[in-house]
């Protein structure tokens, strides 16, 4: 049989995930699949849009690519537009004059921004707001004015009224309705709303129907509106509503909406059996919907109704919570109250800035909405209320009444049904976490791996926490945070106990707080413990037995029982001088010498005994230890920056140097890797740090907790745009907090991941001080910087601590265990297999095949 | 016949929670020092997983009631009175008698 073609019209959110849905499918290998776009680029998120102004690259915002689809055996093609159907043949053809046949056509051409037809709209500087191209067009336009207005305050106009304001420009929102976000708020909700975006320097301009734009006097342009006033501005960004990009099906007569949209029955098949819509550009029962979840549940349903599955799209909920202008908004349901007989409770919280409408049914026992601006916290509870239908336990008014005021009736997650959906971005219903925690997901690390939930918009990740919980609680699964049998507290707790109680040993602590005589989980993370408190000499007699065979010898041991030594060269700078010294040490001691992934130089087979012979070399030429062997920050990599390169904004490598000096010796759960570019072209690869910093024209950008290695994590932004004083003082608080609250061996990323409330959480603890803590936390890191001391400076200058670097304690004999065969170049090339081993000690030659 | 003895080191050379190495006989002895008393074990440096001559570097611990050493190369556990591999049993070291006189450790001959 030969395989169905599908042809998909536009790579947008909604058509890749139409083909990822056929890819993820069994029969995927039953059809061929040709998607075309007229951007330039593969499809990407455009919810996250307004991250690109916060100096996310378009390769962030990436959904997909040229890889997923090679592999996948999707053809792509790229800035070439569909311009005619033939239904009758089952062909398309392209504005390059490319023709395919297809089988079945999938239409997932979006909508486009409506402009309203005001004169003077055409000229320069009117722009919108919708692709990252428009975004290009905004930030060139910014450069060259300094006013900017938007026109439409509803979601997206408020996000690109934060997006001009950012880019240093006056910023002000012109909306035709009374309020801000008339679609999802009430009056209340937008009055709050709109004060607390006028408190934030942004101007706010209702009623105002814009009559025409003309030149202006002090700037640009002025728009003058029906009522008689004006407003003056450099720039318009328009960005009052969506239309269905609907022109292809409407040329080629499919069946459209009397308002535009391509009319789709429940399986998304338009008016042509073998023709599909799905997202923004489909009218399914008169309605548009204008978000992505349930562009995603179309998707999904016409993947499956061409595989044969029996799918039903059959509308959407259209709740919505998110972050506007740095005002937490959130709308469920019949926001406005227009159900018949239905009641509402009203909070208003004034000093706060706090408001909440709950809208309930008639009876007064479900929820049928709700509108929460300034604290969404109700969010999760009240939507799956609605929408699972649950009759609501105890007072109506409990529900959005501060804690304190009578305790809310939390919803049970018990009392969802199987079928709830918890996560609406990515369709994950309370049954899928159940069966993922009952697969063996037993912290959010897992469930968000396996299930995909919380990783949309993440506005879910409470809820998903609490499914969790009761999945673990019903399976009887007690999850054991114990540091191991000897403490039966989380090393979180642990770290609480050795600060508060001022605990300086090990025997201290086991003796207060534990059993037993340790082991080689605890000794170490009480060890590190220790050391990121009070940064005492880690071969003290009373912290040696607590430190790793590496600790211990202050390098890394290797298979056979060497070591590996690597002095600091912070942020990859060496002079000449170094250089040669280094090379010098190699040869002398007849080391496999290798340039490290950190921009530094490692060498290996060192024995015991020659350990302190390397490092008075390497002192007396003024190296530092590098610390590779701890759990500590390993190495700050840099690109070189503004000093030299034509593209750099900052002085990255003075930054590095800065950083690296700053933290060189802070012992933390894991080792801590950072990075520093001096431009978006991200030499340095920041983004897979522990720490990554990018300068751009206005400062630094912050990401926090990348990774690279086994399970690579991009880095989330964090901050952008900051000086040295305050990039340094967030990174000095986030460190301390990751080292007091992390479990032991744990990364950044897995860290990241596990943290109930997330980015936000860590930026309400680290930019806002939520929690009071931020001056223990520098109070906590400049004690760490202040003690600071080389430990193999340090160690040289004890006779007695270098009795220990002796292969044997009664002799000067060494390890007769150690062989090695030469390769490329250097005679300690590898170490010697076992058969290898026998012939050497014969005296018999080696051959070696190298690998070319 | 009574058991010579060869002294190998002080006792202050073995600091508490840590372990020596020591040469006997030809063979690489591991001595270890758990606690902050005078009980010193001796079993054999030789790891037989890791092949390497290391385990005197290692962290001592008690795991489930039973003394052992952890091997700083994979980290399996070796029972100081007994040289039984925690994780494979049917790995054994050998052991060495061990008595500590005064300030001095000594390994029979």
């Amino acid at each position: 049989m030969s395989k169905q073609k599908l042809i998909v019209v536009g790579n947008g959110m909604v058509g890749h995930k139409f083909i990822e849905n056929m890819i993820e499918n069994p029969a995927y290998s039953d059809y061929q699949i040709i998607t075309f776009s007229e951007e330039p680029r593969l499809a990407y998120d455009r919810v996250q849009l307004s991250a690109y102004f916060a100096g996310k690259s378009a390769d962030d915002l990436m959904l997909t690519s040229p890889d997923y689809y090679d592999e996948n055996q999707v053809q792509y093609i790229v800035n070439d537009k569909v311009v005619s159907i033939d239904k009758a043949a089952k062909t398309i053809t392209t504005a390059s004059g490319r023709q395919e046949s297809y089988d079945k056509l999938i239409l997932a051409t979006g909508s486009f921004p409506f402009v309203p037809p005001i004169p003077g709209k055409d000229q320069p500087h009117c722009l919108v707001y919708r692709t990252i191209e428009d975004l290009e067009a905004i930030t060139a336009s910014a450069n060259q004015s300094k006013v900017g207005v938007v026109v439409g305050g509803g979601l997206l106009g408020l996000e690109a009224a934060n997006a001009i304001q950012n880019l240093g420009l006056e910023a002000h929102v012109v909306e035709f309705a009374p309020r801000l976000m008339a679609v999802q708020l009430d009056e209340g909700g937008g009055q709050l709303l709109r004060s607390k975006i006028e408190s934030l320097g942004v101007g706010v301009h209702t009623e105002k129907n814009t009559k025409e734009i003309v030149a202006g006097e002090k700037c640009r342009y002025r728009m003058n509106f029906a009522d008689g006033s004006y407003l003056e501005t450099d720039m318009i960004v328009f960005s009052a509503g969506i239309r269905p990009q609907d022109e292809l099906a409407r040329q080629f007569e499919l069946e459209i909406g009397p308002r535009g949209g391509i009319v789709i029955n429940n399986q998304c098949q338009t008016s042509d059996e073998n023709i599909y819509a799905i997202g923004e550009c489909a009218l399914w029962q008169n309605r548009i919907f204008g978000l992505v979840a349930p562009g995603y549940q179309m998707a999904k349903v016409a993947a499956e109704h061409i595989t044969g599955g029996d799918l039903a799209f059959i509308g959407a909920d259209m709740s919505t919570k998110l972050k506007l202008l740095g005002v937490d908004v959130a709308s469920i349901g019949d926001a406005q109250a227009r159900t018949e007989g239905c009641l509402s409770y009203t909070y208003l919280d004034g000093h706060a800035g706090v408001y909440k409408r709950l809208v309930v049914s008639a009876d007064n026992k479900k929820v049928i909405g709700a509108v929460l601006v300034g604290d969404v916290e109700a969010y999760g509870n009240l939507l799956q209320m609605m929408l699972s239908d649950i009759e609501i336990p105890g007072a109506p008014e409990q529900l959005i009444l501060p804690a304190g005021a009578g305790d809310a009736p939390a919803l049970g997650v018990d009392a969802l049904p199987e079928t709830a959906q918890i996560c609406s971005c990515h369709d994950v219903s309370k049954g899928d976490i159940y069966e993922a925690v009952k697969g063996g997901c037993t912290d959010m690390g897992g469930i968000k791996a396996c299930t995909k939930a919380a990783t949309g918009c993440g506005g879910c990740a409470a809820m998903t926490t609490q499914v969790m919980n009761a999945a673990l609680t019903e399976m009887g699964v007690e999850v054991d945070t114990s540091l191991c049998e000897h403490f039966a507290y989380t090393r979180q707790e642990l770290f609480d106990i050795v600060r508060t109680k001022g605990i300086k040993s090990f025997a201290e602590l086991i003796e207060s707080h534990g059993t037993g005589h340790g082991c080689e989980i605890c000794k170490p993370a009480v060890g590190s413990m220790l050391a990121t408190a009070w940064n005492e000499y880690v071969l003290d007699d009373k912290h040696i037995g607590l430190q790793d065979t590496n600790d211990v010898f202050l390098a890394n041991m290797q298979k056979d029982g060497t070591y590996s030594v690597v002095p600091r060269v912070a942020a990859g700078e060496i002079t000449p001088a170094q250089l040669i010294v280094l090379g010098e040490v190699g040869r002398d001691f007849n080391l496999y010498t290798k340039i490290t992934g950190g921009q530094r130089i490692d060498f290996f087979g060192a024995q015991l005994h020659e350990l302190p012979a390397i490092w008075s070399r390497l002192v007396d030429a003024g190296f530092e230890t590098g610390h590779a062997y701890g759990k500590s920050l390993r190495t700050v990599k840099s690109c070189v920056g503004s000093t030299w390169c034509r593209y750099g904004m900052l002085d990255s490598v003075s930054m590095a140097v800065n950083l690296e000096m700053r933290y060189k010796g802070l012992r933390s759960p894991h080792k801590l890797k950072m990075g520093v570019s001096g431009c978006t072209r991200e030499c340095a690869e920041a983004q897979g740090k522990d720490v990554g910093v990018i300068a751009t024209d206005k400062g630094w950008n912050l990401y926090l907790c990348g990774n690279g290695g086994m399970k690579p994590r991009h880095a989330d932004l964090f901050a952008s745009d900051l000086d040295d004083e305050t990039l340094i003082k967030y990174i000095d608080r986030f460190l301390m907090f990751y080292c007091r609250t992390a479990d032991k061996l744990q990364r950044t990323s897995v860290w990241m991941d596990n943290l109930e409330g997330g980015l936000d959480y860590l930026h309400e603890i680290i930019v806002e001080d939520k929690l009071g803590l931020c001056e223990t936390l520098e109070a906590d890191m400049a004690r760490v910087i202040d003690s600071y001391e080389c430990e193999w400076k340090k160690t040289l200058q004890s006779p007695e601590r270098l009795k220990r670097f002796a292969h044997f304690i009664n002799s000067d004999a060494t390890d007769d265990n150690l062989a090695y065969v030469e390769m490329r170049g250097q005679q300690k090339g590898r170490i010697a297999t076992d058969v290898e081993r026998k012939k050497l000690a014969k005296g018999e030659e080696i051959e070696t095949v190298e690998l070319v | 016949m009574t058991t010579q003895w060869e002294e190998i080191c002080k006792l202050n050379d073995l600091v508490p929670g840590t372990g020596v190495c020591a040469l006997h006989n030809g063979e690489q002895v591991a001595l270890f020092r758990p606690a902050n008393d005078s009980q010193v074990y001796a079993i054999s440096n030789y790891d037989p997983i890791g092949k390497a001559n290391v385990l005197s570097r290692g962290i001592t611990g008690d795991i489930k009631g039973k003394l052992v050493v952890a091997s700083p190369l994979y980290k399996q556990h070796f029972e100081l009175t007994s040289g039984e591999c925690l994780e494979e049993p049917e790995i054994k070291l050998a052991t060495y008698q061990v008595k500590v006189e005064g300030d001095k450790v000594l390994l029979a001959v």
